[in-house]
């Protein structure tokens, strides 16, 4: 008979911080989608001929498609119809430097503690600063660009690199791929692109901030990094939203190519408004990664910690080519209140002695359900492949539920897969210990979720790990659940 | 320092303090033995606040403060400390993270500067070398993968750093080998003072050959049935607890 410890659930509930809606005025399309909002879109930003093609073709493709039903996670359908799906702040077009940005915006991002000049001064990142659909500053270029390294919004590099964009995107995450991604490649609106030329290892972490502002509008975000032959790039992903109250579709679709030798390392901070205390108004976090391990030996880590959304529902993934190659999943994925997540990986091994690593720690707290759907597929010509998966739940209360659905399938005789996973409460004993220390039980639910996750934050780059750890906390005390 | 009137205390519905007198005076060492079931961890636990347990009657005076109002650590805060019988598992959760955290809890709460990092890794140090203990120690998380006797080690290593008014040691000398319980025998002989007392929940007499008490108590059918000195501890080894009519509980 479980019972619920109150003091536990009392802890897990709390307001959520950044809900407030900055008043700028916005270039915004009307509800709605067909070829004409395709059209316009591409018009807007000013694309080459192929790029339109491309998103017709895909538009095309998607209104064939149906909604994929088999997740498990619960939601009123959504009408497509219903959804603006272009939203530019008038302010901006093509700025050159923070002069240039509307003061307005730049207090967001202060709001959201995101000090874009101590950013600038104090820790070297360069940030790709999105809001709502278009991109507004790009830091550090010079820099980058002495290195070779190509750092800019997506509907840029359409226009400045056409090559390079025509060569890989679409390669990863084609549009027929599935739903999401279809309805992405037909109305992507930014993102980002990343190119790091042979042999360079990138000078600094590479990050972007989003946020979505403008009501019914989706987040389409296009991402593209592409590592030639023995370069190292590291990217960080962070994202926040306002408190809105319809349901707010997110479905980026991330495309990472590796040549020989490369490394990718991807690292998310996930924190979109999840829901109010009836489980109203959240973001629908509906994502397509994958990393393509195209080279031999290249590496691409995956690693993510997600506290957000009403509705997360992504497998960052690795396409294992390259003989030799890596592809490593490290993840925190918390849910509360009444957010559901069907989150996981799939790691498909291709070539010759290939590895996988997978690292899934679940948080299940207050009415909080999540499901760790994980695939490792070996090819039967994987010869030697490796794989490790550990993945580990932790409930919190009583009313919460994590289910785990590993498949595995394995077809060359020399492949090694191991498997383990737990499940594990924070237990009473281990609640009146820290307490008889002298610690509340707020500091020790966080000391010991803390230590459940720390395989995973030790992934993160640095100076993000102890953005991850405050998280964490906060999202446990702090969200609304 | 520790005054316990009339207590009565039940585990669902079972009563299994039936009022419980004890006066612990300060720098005593006090000794609590008795028969299985007889309710000496219950004692331990009702003292430090464990959920589970409901008093039914009588009071519990700590350093004037009603100990029973107060949270677990709160009582930690105003120096009470228990060794448990059982020590808990903390996996992921690094020793000198815990008891850093811990130990800056009690001092900010008794209005006392925090220890930095540099100056808590001192204090650790110290403390190790006391009882013996390694420094690999510190790097290990709480309890998780220790043996039986490290556990026990632990506890005692955590009564150095946090320096406790009153010290409850539930059985600590259970599962020890005679190695392991003359450290940790050493150990709590090194923390005694005339600021300190110590309550040993013990079976048996060989605890009490090392840490020499001033009184002991025999705690039989929910409450203390007879006092004594040290020798009292030595005739009961030598004629059992049914020689006072303390039978073991039904």
């Amino acid at each position: 008979m479980i019972t619920a410890n109150p003091e536990v659930e009392a802890i897990v509930a709390s307001e959520y911080e950044h809900g407030f809606v900055t008043e700028i005025e916005s270039d915004t399309l009307p509800p709605g989608l067909d070829e004409g909002v395709v059209r316009a879109i591409s018009a807007r930003k000013g694309e080459p001929q192929f790029m339109l093609d491309s998103r017709l073709r895909a538009f095309r493709h998607w209104q064939t498609m149906a909604t994929p039903q088999w997740a498990q996670v619960h939601y009123p359908p959504i009408d497509y119809q219903a959804i603006s799906y272009f939203s530019a702040p008038k302010s901006t077009e093509g700025p050159k430097s923070l002069d240039e940005i509307d003061p307005a915006l730049l207090a967001t991002y202060t709001k959201l503690g995101i000090p874009i000049e101590e950013q600038m001064a104090l820790s070297g990142i360069a940030v790709d600063a999105v809001f709502d659909s278009v991109s507004v500053a790009t830091t550090f270029r010079v820099k980058l660009a002495e290195a070779g390294v190509i750092f800019c919004a997506i509907s840029e590099a359409v226009r400045d690199y056409p090559e390079l964009v025509q060569q890989y995107l679409g390669t990863v995450v084609p549009h027929t791929d599935n739903f999401y991604a279809a309805l992405n490649a037909a109305v992507f609106s930014d993102g980002t692109f990343v190119f790091v030329p042979k042999g360079v290892r990138c000078p600094m972490e590479l990050s972007t901030y989003f946020r979505i502002n403008a009501r019914n509008t989706g987040q389409f975000e296009r991402t593209l990094i592409i590592a030639e032959a023995g370069s190292y790039v590291s990217y960080l992903e962070g994202c926040t939203a306002p408190m809105r109250d319809e349901n707010q579709l997110h479905a980026a679709v991330v495309e990472l190519i590796a040549m020989d030798d490369a490394e990718i390392k991807y690292s998310t901070v996930q924190n979109w408004y999840p829901g109010d205390a009836q489980g109203r108004g959240g973001i629908y976090n509906f994502v397509t990664k994958r990393g393509d391990c195209r080279g031999a030996r290249s590496k691409i880590s995956w690693t993510q910690v997600e506290t957000g959304s009403a509705i997360t529902w992504k497998y960052p993934s690795c396409l294992l080519r390259g003989d030799d190659s890596v592809g490593e999943f490290y993840s925190v994925a918390v849910t509360k209140g009444r957010q559901q997540a069907d989150t996981g990986t799939k790691m498909i091994h291709l070539g010759r002695n290939t590895r996988s690593t997978i690292v899934s720690k679940g948080i299940a707290a207050g009415e909080g359900e999540q499901t760790y759907r994980g695939l490792v597929r070996i090819a039967a010509r994987a010869a030697g492949a490796r794989n490790h998966t550990q993945c580990d739940s932790l409930l919190i209360g009583a009313r919460c539920a994590a289910h785990t659905v590993p498949y595995i399938e394995v077809k060359n005789q020399s492949a090694q897969t191991e498997h383990e996973a737990t499940t594990s409460k924070i237990s009473d004993d281990q609640l009146f210990y820290c307490r008889s220390r002298g610690l509340t039980a707020e500091d020790a639910v966080s000391m010991i979720v803390n230590g459940f996750c720390k395989e995973v934050f030790g992934q993160l780059p640095m100076e993000f790990a102890i953005e991850a750890q405050k998280l964490l906390s906060i999202s446990l005390e702090g969200a609304v659940g | 320092m520790l005054s316990v009137k009339g207590l009565k205390a039940k585990v669902g519905e079972k009563e299994i303090l039936k009022g419980l007198d004890l006066e612990i005076g300060r720098g005593e060492v006090h000794a609590i033995m008795g028969p299985n079931g007889s309710g000496k961890s219950t004692l331990a636990h009702v003292l430090s606040g464990r959920e589970g347990y409901t008093v039914t009657a009588g009071t519990v005076t700590f350093e004037g403060h009603d100990l029973l109002e107060l949270a677990p650590e709160e009582r930690a805060h105003l120096g009470l400390f228990l060794a448990f019988q059982y020590p808990v598992e903390l996996p992921g959760v690094n020793n000198t993270y815990f008891l850093k955290a811990a130990l800056n809890a009690i001092r900010s709460a008794r209005g006392e500067p925090e220890l930095d990092a540099v100056a808590f890794m001192r204090l650790m140090k110290e403390r190790l070398k006391v009882l013996h203990l390694d420094d690999s120690l510190l790097k290990r998380p709480v309890n998780f993968g220790f043996s039986g006797g490290e556990k026990k080690r632990n506890e005692i290593f955590q009564m150095a750093l946090l320096e406790p008014k009153l010290a409850i040691l539930d059985e600590t000398d259970s599962g020890l080998d005679i190695d392991a319980l003359r450290i940790v025998a050493d150990g709590v002989n090194a923390l005694r003072s005339p600021e300190r007392s110590v309550i040993l929940v013990t079976h048996y007499q060989r605890l009490l050959d090392y840490i020499e008490p001033d009184v002991v108590h025999v705690l039989a059918q929910g409450r203390i049935i007879r006092s004594g000195g040290k020798e009292l501890a030595l005739e009961l080894e030598e004629k059992g607890y049914g020689w006072l009519g303390a039978e073991e509980a039904a």
